[in-house]
């Protein structure tokens, strides 16, 4: 199915087949698995086998689902060496004229269906799509995440979206609207409040979890029913370090699935221990067409603990001749006591289920990330969804597109 | 077990919550918005003012006053007090009739509305046009605009079918060679011949009027006049009937003459040209002269067809009062105990304000009004409340106005119906009004009226356009009509830039600040003597060397160079004048540190007032905001004015309510249609809001909303320094530590300030109150309040918290050294944002003793909160004004106890409470007047609920018994224990007095 597939030869259990290309030569040499040493040693080898000593050069790596992945690190060079299979190759490119759009998904294998659309994207295999793009990890920082995935009804989605420390705007309108409800008396239709706009490069449309005509029900969870359009444009921005909205997405078919038949059960005990950042959201599908065709940031999870210093955000004081310092927070919040409270959703310290991390350097954190990543890569391209489901259950929430 | 305790704790504080907290709107201060009728019973000496939004509001003397509210909220067009009752019936736009009553309940007077009644039939021929409430006190004649009158028994509308007087009734008895008589159009007036109960007289709308005897149910006279009827009126001997006429004349007719188709005289009083109509005439006879010719309307069409006129004339007097707004109607109040010797007093409503004339008096001057006072004789731009004043100030400032209402007559108000049983207010309360002419209006806001006490106008430091001489009061010599202008309505601004924005009073000093639309500050004292003086000036430039901006906006004032004369009253000696000349949005006073601080879009300023020089100027303007250089609102104030010119224009082409009703249905119909439309079109394109974070980058976030001077641990916890506290519309918090020399050097070693410290508050909100809590959580007190025994010293042991109020959320930091302690979000929460903040005191209903400080809020919902101090906790939230009701919730302004003012239109205030101890309404009580008249048949009206009925005769001596008195009746009132509801019927022949009480 894949060129990358083959069985490793007793060979490559220790050694490494490196092929390099740069321009139009090719370099061949190998490395010892085990030993795989230092980013830079390899970054100086590779300058050296191909005697551009002074080349600053951005290194590539295409990985077992045919995906153009850059190394630039310890980490991704480690990764790189230990999925070699046994062939790694390498594509160099000069750093001035580097093509940052080429790292992503389907970047080399553009014919094939990927292990990821198997798996993730809807089964319509034959629908041509676009191709993912994976910026440059230095680029990386959270943006946004899926929560709450085992509270919430299957037809809602409690997006949270992180402002802080960027330049980046929200990037979003809200508008008057009607919505029609089900109640014991029969169909009825109740004013309400959606997204109106996304601004293209706007933080809102680049997470791609939120569109056009979506239903806002929640902002940062208080119910925005019997409000007026000023009131929940004035939450929403009182809220907007730390905007987590809760929509009913026009488009019903992208909706999350619940881990198991028992999944009602599940929510029930409203364990909020599993509430955590979908893993699933990781990947920046494009559910809507008008979005398909931007390229949009890597959805991913974000360090839980700085997550819970931005929620109360710090105000800034400046002594006189002094340094400027945050306000340490001292006692706890008084929020208004006729209102419901929200912490169980905002308490994310206990969310620790968070899959694939990367942080802002790009480095991969060890021991769990790392290997629920490899829990997503041993899922190899079957036929069988039922059994794919299965193993990505563990994580509590998958996306279906 | 914990939560339990918890639990018992809570119910303990929502207990104590409701002997602190309760919200009532409790009156409604100044005059009504768009009156539409005008009543008054002689006999309740009440007055009685219905309005377009349905209201019915009844005054009396002063303290006496009721409000109704008709369901159907369609203008009142008509009020009708029933002769010697305390009923009265009201007719509304929808041609629905409402019969009201004064109702006495636990010893107090209410407003209550008993009945409505609609005549049933064709609208075309039922549309009542014109209503008589006949004297026996039974019986109401409506006039239809088919030509009918009927008769319908009250108060239980009951139509009475035989006695009604069909249009085939009075036709056939026409005589045959009256032009009009194939359509008499709808019946204008119904009058009742004062002398002989059973004569009405029909005046029909083509000109002719028929005299009709109820009795034998046939027509006396026909009086054909031939011009389209406005109004008839019998004279008080029933022997002649006046009419008055579209084309602007005025005709007497004698009753019962041989001659009966001649008018005896007929005149156009400013005739030659064609004339507007006489809307009205009254004549009334005097004791000794000549009668009084009162009429309204009749000016030339051409040259003055656009004034609002009563001509009042008075043997050779002859004067034509000129309102400045549409006239609704008047009445004139008359002397004697059965009110029907001399005319005294003449009462006008037109349609921004009532105004009284007395008529006895030399020259006619007006009576000033304890109440109705137009708050909005020019345009209220801010406002400023202060609590308690003492009473040194309080005579001081009366004093001052005195001298500016020696204009007005002597007279006491004549209308005095009623008795005031409200308390004497517990303090001296004092509600100042900023204008946009310029002026400042002191106004006694301690009781139930609003009293004007003193006018200040800052006008006269500034050159302005306004010219002079341009007195209007000044009729020239023989002019014709003449003129004489009257009213204080006068809302055409003649510089915007006059206008005030910011006061600040200090009641222990009498120091008073006035900051306006040009940037401009003014620096008052109180001085009881007049005096010349030359007014210092200081130009502050607040961008303080910022490059690359340049000011569109309107320039500054010019000052007047010379001296100028002020009047006894606050007389300013220094002004300030910001660089850019941009409006003031926040001003504080200390007078005991003798500074004021200001702040404008651009920065803010600390001004030494005793060495009249700046002590510091801080520049908060974003480089990048080119918004605040825009000037105020530029834009926004040209459409003003354009929109007051098309509503003038409005005005003067609108003739008469009523006539136009049919008109006015159509234009009903085009403005549906088109609001239809517009909404279909807003369904098509829905309003959006864009969800943004707050950045630093956004317009006028260096406008400053709030300065707040404080005595507090700025530096270290040991040493508390004078500071001041700025607060910007971009989340920003400046704290300055404050040197000021000692006192013996005050006057010559500087004032110095350092910047300690900025806050910026992460979520960038603007921030719109500070205030510092001592050690006991309560406010620090104000500048001189200490010094005057007036208040507890502050806690300066414990530490002081800072609270910041933004409009998202309510924040308590630790001092000196700034940390974040307790918060309440708000915004966040429910996403309202404050408007308005205010410290308040309540206290307890139950113990005398006890009582907290509080902060109360109101937001853009329109909601009033009380939030704790100093654990920042919401108490209680009650629902106060619409939020679609933008102009009311920008105009609210907060005691010191617990109270609060917003206009419902531009001419009132609402007063309201959300103190359980604090609270100002009317408490009145109105007793039926003892009816005395010849109709000793008149039997009182039963009351239809009533359950039990006793009677007790009480016996006088025929002599004893005086008509009218009230003396008895409140005797007898105390002794049925107050809470009874009272009936009686005197018989003066007898001397005998029914009495008959109810027991609920």
């Amino acid at each position: 199915m894949n060129k990358n597939h083959r069985v490793p030869s007793s060979r490559s259990l220790n050694a490494v087949e490196v092929k390099s290309k740069f321009g139009a030569e090719f370099r061949r040499f190998s490395l010892d698995r085990s030993k795989p040493g230092r980013f830079d040693e390899f970054y100086g080898l590779l300058q050296h086998v191909h005697r551009i000593p002074n080349v600053e050069l951005l290194v590539g790596y295409a990985d077992v689902h045919g995906d153009l992945l850059p190394i630039n690190n310890d980490d991704n060079y480690h990764k790189a060496i230990s999925t070699a299979n046994p062939l790694l190759r390498l594509f160099l490119q000069r750093k001035e004229e580097a093509d940052h759009g080429t790292f992503g998904t389907d970047s080399l294998t553009r014919k094939k269906n990927t292990v990821l659309s198997a798996v993730l994207l809807r089964p319509d295999h034959n629908k041509k799509k676009p191709p993912v793009i994976i910026s440059l990890p230095k680029d990386f920082r959270p943006v946004s995440s899926i929560i709450d995935v085992d509270i919430l009804p299957e037809t809602h989605r409690r997006v949270r979206l992180y402002k802080h420390g960027q330049e980046k705007p929200l990037g979003f309108y809200i508008r008057d609207g009607s919505s029609v409800r089900v109640t014991p008396q029969g169909l009825e239709k109740v004013p309400g409040i959606f997204i109106s706009r996304l601004v293209p490069g706007g933080l809102a449309e680049s997470t791609g979890l939120l569109a056009v005509n979506d239903e806002v029900l929640e902002v940062n969870g208080i119910e925005v029913g019997g409000k007026s359009l000023d009131q929940v444009t004035d939450m929403m921005i009182a809220n907007s370090h730390n905007l987590i909205i809760t929509v009913k997405p026009a488009n019903q078919r992208n909706n999350i699935v619940r881990s198991g038949v028992g999944g009602g059960g599940g929510a029930a005990s409203g364990s909020s221990g599993r509430s955590s950042d979908s893993s699933a959201s990781y990947y920046g599908y494009s559910s809507h067409s008008a979005a398909a065709s931007i390229p949009p940031h890597i959805i991913q999870n974000f360090p839980v603990g700085e997550l819970e210093s931005d929620e109360d955000e710090e105000d800034l004081v400046i002594e006189a001749g002094g340094e400027a310092e945050p306000i340490r927070h001292m006692a706890s919040n008084h929020s208004m006591s006729s209102l419901p409270r929200y912490e169980p959703h905002l308490n994310l310290r206990t969310a620790t289920t968070s899959t694939f991390s990367i942080n802002t350097n790009g480095t991969l954190p060890t021991s769990g990330s790392s290997s629920s990543l490899s829990n997503i890569k041993a899922t190899t391209p079957s036929p069988d969804r039922a059994m794919e489901r299965g193993s990505l259950e563990e994580d509590g929430t998958v996306i279906t597109l | 077990m914990k939560r339990f305790r918890r639990h018992g704790q809570e119910s303990q504080r929502d207990r104590l919550k409701q002997e602190l907290f309760a919200f009532n709107k409790t009156v409604e201060h100044g005059f009504p918005h768009q009156p539409s009728a005008l009543g008054y019973s002689p006999s309740l000496k009440l007055l009685a003012i219905g309005t377009r939004s349905g209201a019915i509001k009844l005054y009396g003397s002063p303290g006496v006053e009721f409000m109704g509210l008709h369901d159907e909220n369609a203008a009142v067009t008509q009020v009708h007090f029933m002769p010697h009752q305390v009923e009265l019936v009201t007719l509304l736009d929808d041609n629905s009739l409402h019969m009201w009553t004064l109702r006495g309940h636990n010893g107090l007077s209410e407003l209550l509305e008993i009945g409505r009644f609609t005549l049933t039939g064709p609208p075309g021929v039922t549309r009542v046009t014109a209503v008589l409430a006949h004297s026996s006190g039974e019986l109401l004649l409506l006039g239809t605009e088919g030509g009918h009158v009927f008769v319908v028994e009250v108060p239980g509308f009951r139509e009475l079918e035989e006695r009604n007087i069909s249009l085939d009734q009075v036709s056939s008895s026409i005589p045959d060679d009256y032009i009009g008589r194939r359509n008499l159009e709808h019946v204008e007036a119904l009058q009742e011949n004062p002398v002989d109960p059973d004569q009405v007289i029909i005046g029909y709308g083509r000109g002719l009027m028929v005299i009709w005897d109820l009795e034998k149910k046939l027509a006396i006279q026909h009086i054909p006049a031939t011009q389209q009827l406005e109004s008839v009126c019998w004279t008080e001997d029933g022997k002649y009937i006046l009419s008055s006429h579209s084309d602007g004349s005025y005709c007497r007719w004698m009753v019962g003459g041989q001659d009966m188709n001649e008018e005896e005289k007929s005149d156009i009083p400013y005739g030659h040209f064609p004339c507007k109509a006489i809307s009205k005439i009254v004549q009334l006879p005097t004791e000794e002269g000549p009668p009084f010719l009162l009429f309204s309307g009749g000016m030339p069409r051409a040259s003055y067809g656009d004034r609002h006129c009563i001509t009042v004339i008075h043997g050779k007097t002859h004067v034509a009062l000129d309102f400045t707004s549409r006239i609704i109607d008047f009445f004139v109040i008359r002397d004697g105990p059965q009110r029907t010797g001399d005319p005294s007093a003449l009462v006008v409503l037109v349609e921004e304000e009532l105004v009284v004339i007395d008529l006895q008096t030399e020259g006619w001057p007006i009576i000033q009004t304890p109440y109705l006072v137009p708050l909005h004789s020019s345009a209220i731009t801010c406002s400023h409340h202060v609590s308690t004043i003492p009473l040194k100030l309080w005579e001081r400032i009366l004093a001052a106005g005195k001298h500016q209402n020696a204009h007005y007559s002597k007279k006491p108000w004549p209308i005095t119906g009623g008795q005031n049983l409200a308390p004497d207010p517990p303090q001296r309360d004092l509600l100042l009004t900023g204008h946009e002419d310029g002026t400042v209006r002191f106004w006694d806001a301690s009781g139930v009226c609003l009293y004007p006490m003193y006018k200040l106008s800052t006008a006269g430091v500034f050159h302005t356009d306004a010219d002079p001489n341009d007195n209007m009061n000044q009729g020239t010599e023989g002019e014709w009509p003449p003129f004489r202008k009257v009213g204080c309505f006068d809302p055409y601004s003649d510089d915007p830039r006059l206008g005030i924005q910011k006061i600040h009073l200090c009641k222990y000093s009498g120091y008073l600040t006035v900051a306006g639309t040009a940037g401009q500050i003014l620096m008052l004292e109180l001085n009881d003597e007049a005096a010349e003086q030359t007014v210092e000036a200081k130009v502050v430039d607040l961008l303080q060397g910022q490059e690359g901006f340049r000011w569109k906006g309107h320039t500054q004032l010019d000052i007047q160079e010379d001296p100028v004369m002020f009047p006894a009253g606050f007389q300013p000696f220094a002004v300030v004048q910001c660089q850019p000349p941009a409006v003031v949005t926040a001003l504080t006073l200390h007078s005991e540190w003798k500074l004021i601080a200001f702040g404008t879009s651009h920065g803010f300023g600390l001004y030494d007032y005793q060495q009249k020089n700046s002590v510091l100027i801080k520049c908060t303007l974003n480089p990048s905001d080119q918004l605040a250089m825009e000037g105020p609102l530029s834009r926004v104030k040209s459409i003003k004015k354009s929109l007051r010119q098309s509503f003038r224009r409005i005005r003067r082409s609108r003739v008469s309510l009523r006539k136009q009703h049919v008109n006015t249905a159509t234009k009903l119909q085009e403005a549906n249609a088109r609001l239809e439309a517009e909404l279909a079109e807003m369904e098509l394109a829905p309003v959006q809001r864009k969800i943004e974070a707050r950045s630093s980058d956004d317009s006028f976030t260096g406008l400053v909303r709030t300065l707040y001077f404080a005595d507090t641990f700025l530096s270290d916890s040991s040493h508390n320094t004078p500071s001041l506290w700025a607060g910007t519309n971009g989340g920003c918090v400046f704290a300055y530590m404050l040197r000021l020399p000692s006192v013996e050097h005050r006057a010559d070693e500087p004032v110095t300030a350092q910047l300690s410290k900025e806050i910026q508050l992460m979520h960038r909100a603007p921030v719109v109150g500070i205030v510092v809590l001592d050690g006991h959580g309560a406010p620090l007190p104000e500048p001189l309040e200490v010094a005057h025994d007036l208040a507890r010293a502050p806690d300066m042991q414990g530490s002081h918290h800072l609270l910041v109020v933004s409009e998202e959320q309510f924040k308590v930091f630790t001092l000196p050294k700034v940390s974040a302690k307790m918060k309440l979000k708000l915004t966040a929460v429910d996403g309202s944002r404050v408007r308005r903040v205010g410290m308040a005191w309540f206290g307890s209903s139950r113990t005398e003793d006890y009582g907290e400080s509080g902060l109360l809020v109101l937001t853009n919902q329109g909601d009033v909160h009380v939030v704790s101090l100093p654990h920042v906790k919401m108490q209680v939230q009650y629902p106060c004004i619409r939020r679609e009701d933008v102009s009311g919730i920008a105009s609210c302004v907060f005691t010191k106890h617990g109270q609060g003012f917003y206009l419902i239109s531009p001419s009132e205030f609402e007063r309201f409470s959300l103190s359980t101890r604090c609270v100002v309404e009317p408490r009145c009580l109105v007793e039926a007047p003892l009816h005395s008249g010849c109709s000793n048949q008149h039997q009182s009206q039963p009351d239809g609920a009533s359950s039990t009925h006793r009677y007790i005769n009480l016996e006088f001596a025929v002599g004893q018994f005086e008509p009218g008195c009230y003396m008895m009746l409140v005797v007898t009132t105390a002794m049925l224990n107050e809470s009874k509801y009272i009936d009686f019927n005197a018989d003066p022949v007898e001397g005998i007095i029914n009495i008959r009480w109810t027991s609920h």
